[in-house]
């Protein structure tokens, strides 16, 4: 492990009893690195997510940490019970043994000011994930880890998002690690995308579509800068049950070995 | 004549004033179901204390704490949804209880004390080792409080952020599980539960946060003892049952008239 990656995926596997989730995952994320997983319903990406958390302990291989690495977590939503009397600032102060004074600064940066007293169970979808990120950025993250932030957001909301992150991991230096349910849509600051499907399908670097006149006209030219499309070019087709279809006959099937490559080109988006 | 009612008066109240706080988390957690099962169970625990000659409460213990554990792992099965497994533990375990309660021969237990409990027969001496059982679960409580109170909001991010959720959620199990025990002698088997979840339901509109929230549902408790108990002594009706209804007639009073508190 190189002294500024911050976690480390050699050949990770994992099984539910005989079912194969993850098969041969190796990566690694580096500090100040944003790192983009997609895939498909049922690729494993939260499963994936939640072996570099440690909720999960591999089957096969091993994710490694930099010793003393702080993760902060945003889950993709909370199932708290209606019952529980509980608001933000206590849900806040949950995780800093009750240290109050970096509140208002936390939720001013989220953008979540005016909330600090309102009950949890209150929030709407999109406060609640700001409160949520409020929450990891108090642990002071070396990496942020997001399920998929995006999810039960419009747009606008997800620009806003990705743009605070994006401002947030310039100021504070953590890397990001997020999954993203969207296949075309991902942080114009991805340095990584990972495309899962149990296995790692390909991966490589995000681009920006600024230029391209149809996104332009979608979106103000602001917007724009903060979502990128990844165009996929994949060797391969998974069938509707994720079994890899080769192109071309593909004699190394099923062990994966084919190099994936990848090309991006501005005017290749397939996004209808 | 109030030294009569006084041990049943005291140890009624330490099992409110603890139950509150519980409950409470049994109720956060959903874990209503699972608090019928450990209490359902309490009666084999009685039985089998009897067998082997150990103190009663000890017996409620170890077969409360071997059931939360079982369940703890079956629940990782997929083939019966967890509350049909609940169901099956908790009247499997009490149909075994009762069977072998019937079958002991040295010993007469009066079985309508074991399923609403016998508070007015309870002396000085279970008073003792009520308190100090009590006592424990207090300074256990107090100690876990936060990563329970995050584990109760969501166990991946406490697992996410540190905390040892099973570790945790073991320590919680045995509290539980001593409340069941103190509980058998006041409201039997079969009422435990109801000291734990109606007290802290009450508790909710009145609270607007999870101490406030612990500490009425405490209060509603011990105010329900000693309706309860006053009921019983007045009317001559049994003494668990006249508890639990108090508890219920508060749920209901402040259910419908307070105005919701929110945090």
């Amino acid at each position: 492990m190189t002294p500024n990656t911050l976690v480390e995926l050699h050949n990770v596997g994992l099984d539910f009893k005989d079912r194969r989730v993850l098969h041969q995952i190796s990566f690694h994320v580096r500090q100040r690195e944003i790192l983009t997983i997609i895939g498909p319903n049922g690729a494993g990406k939260s499963c994936l997510l939640k072996v570099i958390l440690g909720l999960y302990q591999p089957t096969r291989g091993r994710c490694e940490q930099a010793p003393g690495l702080r993760i902060g977590y945003m889950p993709q939503k909370l199932a708290l019970d209606p019952s529980l009397p509980l608001s933000v600032e206590r849900f806040l102060t949950l995780t800093n043994q009750g240290d109050r004074a970096p509140l208002d600064e936390v939720l001013r940066r989220v953008g979540a000011r005016g909330l600090r007293h309102n009950a949890v169970q209150s929030l709407s979808g999109g406060e609640f994930q700001r409160v949520l990120l409020a929450r990891a950025l108090l642990r002071k993250p070396d990496l942020l880890v997001l399920d998929e932030p995006a999810q039960g957001v419009d747009l606008q909301g997800q620009q806003a998002l990705y743009h605070l992150l994006a401002e947030l991991r310039d100021e504070q230096g953590f890397a990001i690690l997020m999954v993203s349910h969207d296949l075309h849509f991902v942080m114009a600051q991805t340095d990584q995308v990972l495309c899962l499907n149990q296995h790692v399908c390909c991966s490589g670097s995000a681009e920006s579509v600024s230029q391209h006149p149809e996104y332009l006209s979608l979106f103000s030219n602001n917007a724009v800068e903060d979502i990128a499309v990844y165009t996929h070019n994949h060797d391969h087709h998974h069938d509707l049950h994720g079994h890899v279809v080769a192109d071309a006959p593909d004699p190394s099937h099923p062990e994966h070995t084919h190099t994936h490559t990848h090309t991006h080109k501005n005017g290749g988006c397939s996004h209808d | 004549m109030i030294e009569l009612i006084l041990p049943a008066l005291l140890v009624g109240l330490s099992l409110a004033a603890i139950a509150g706080p519980l409950g409470c988390f049994v109720v956060w957690s959903r874990m209503a179901y699972f608090g019928d099962t450990l209490a359902h169970s309490a009666l084999l625990g009685i039985a089998l204390g009897f067998l082997f000659d150990l103190h009663l409460s000890l017996g409620v213990i170890a077969v409360s704490s071997s059931i939360a554990l079982a369940l703890t792992v079956l629940q990782g099965q997929r083939f019966i949804a967890s509350d049909t497994l609940l169901g099956i533990m908790a009247h499997g375990t009490l149909a075994l209880g009762l069977v072998l309660v019937s079958l002991m021969e040295t010993v007469r237990l009066d079985l309508l004390g074991l399923l609403f409990g016998d508070l007015l027969a309870t002396g000085f001496g279970d008073l003792a080792w009520v308190l100090g059982l009590v006592v424990v679960i207090g300074i256990t409580l107090y100690f876990i409080w936060t990563p329970l109170l995050n584990i109760a909001i969501n166990q991946e991010l406490a697992q996410a952020e540190g905390i040892p959720v099973g570790r945790i959620r073991l320590l919680f199990m045995l509290l539980l599980a001593s409340v069941v025990a103190i509980g058998m002698k006041v409201v039997g088997a079969l009422l435990i539960t109801a000291m734990l979840i109606i007290p802290a339901a009450a508790a909710r509109k009145l609270a607007s946060t999870p101490e406030q929230m612990a500490l009425v549902a405490s209060l509603v408790g011990m105010g329900s003892v000693v309706c309860g108990l006053t009921l019983s002594w007045q009317a001559d009706t049994p003494a668990g049952p006249s508890i639990v209804l108090c508890a219920s007639l508060a749920f209901l009073f402040i259910f419908s008239f307070a105005r919701r508190k929110d945090a």
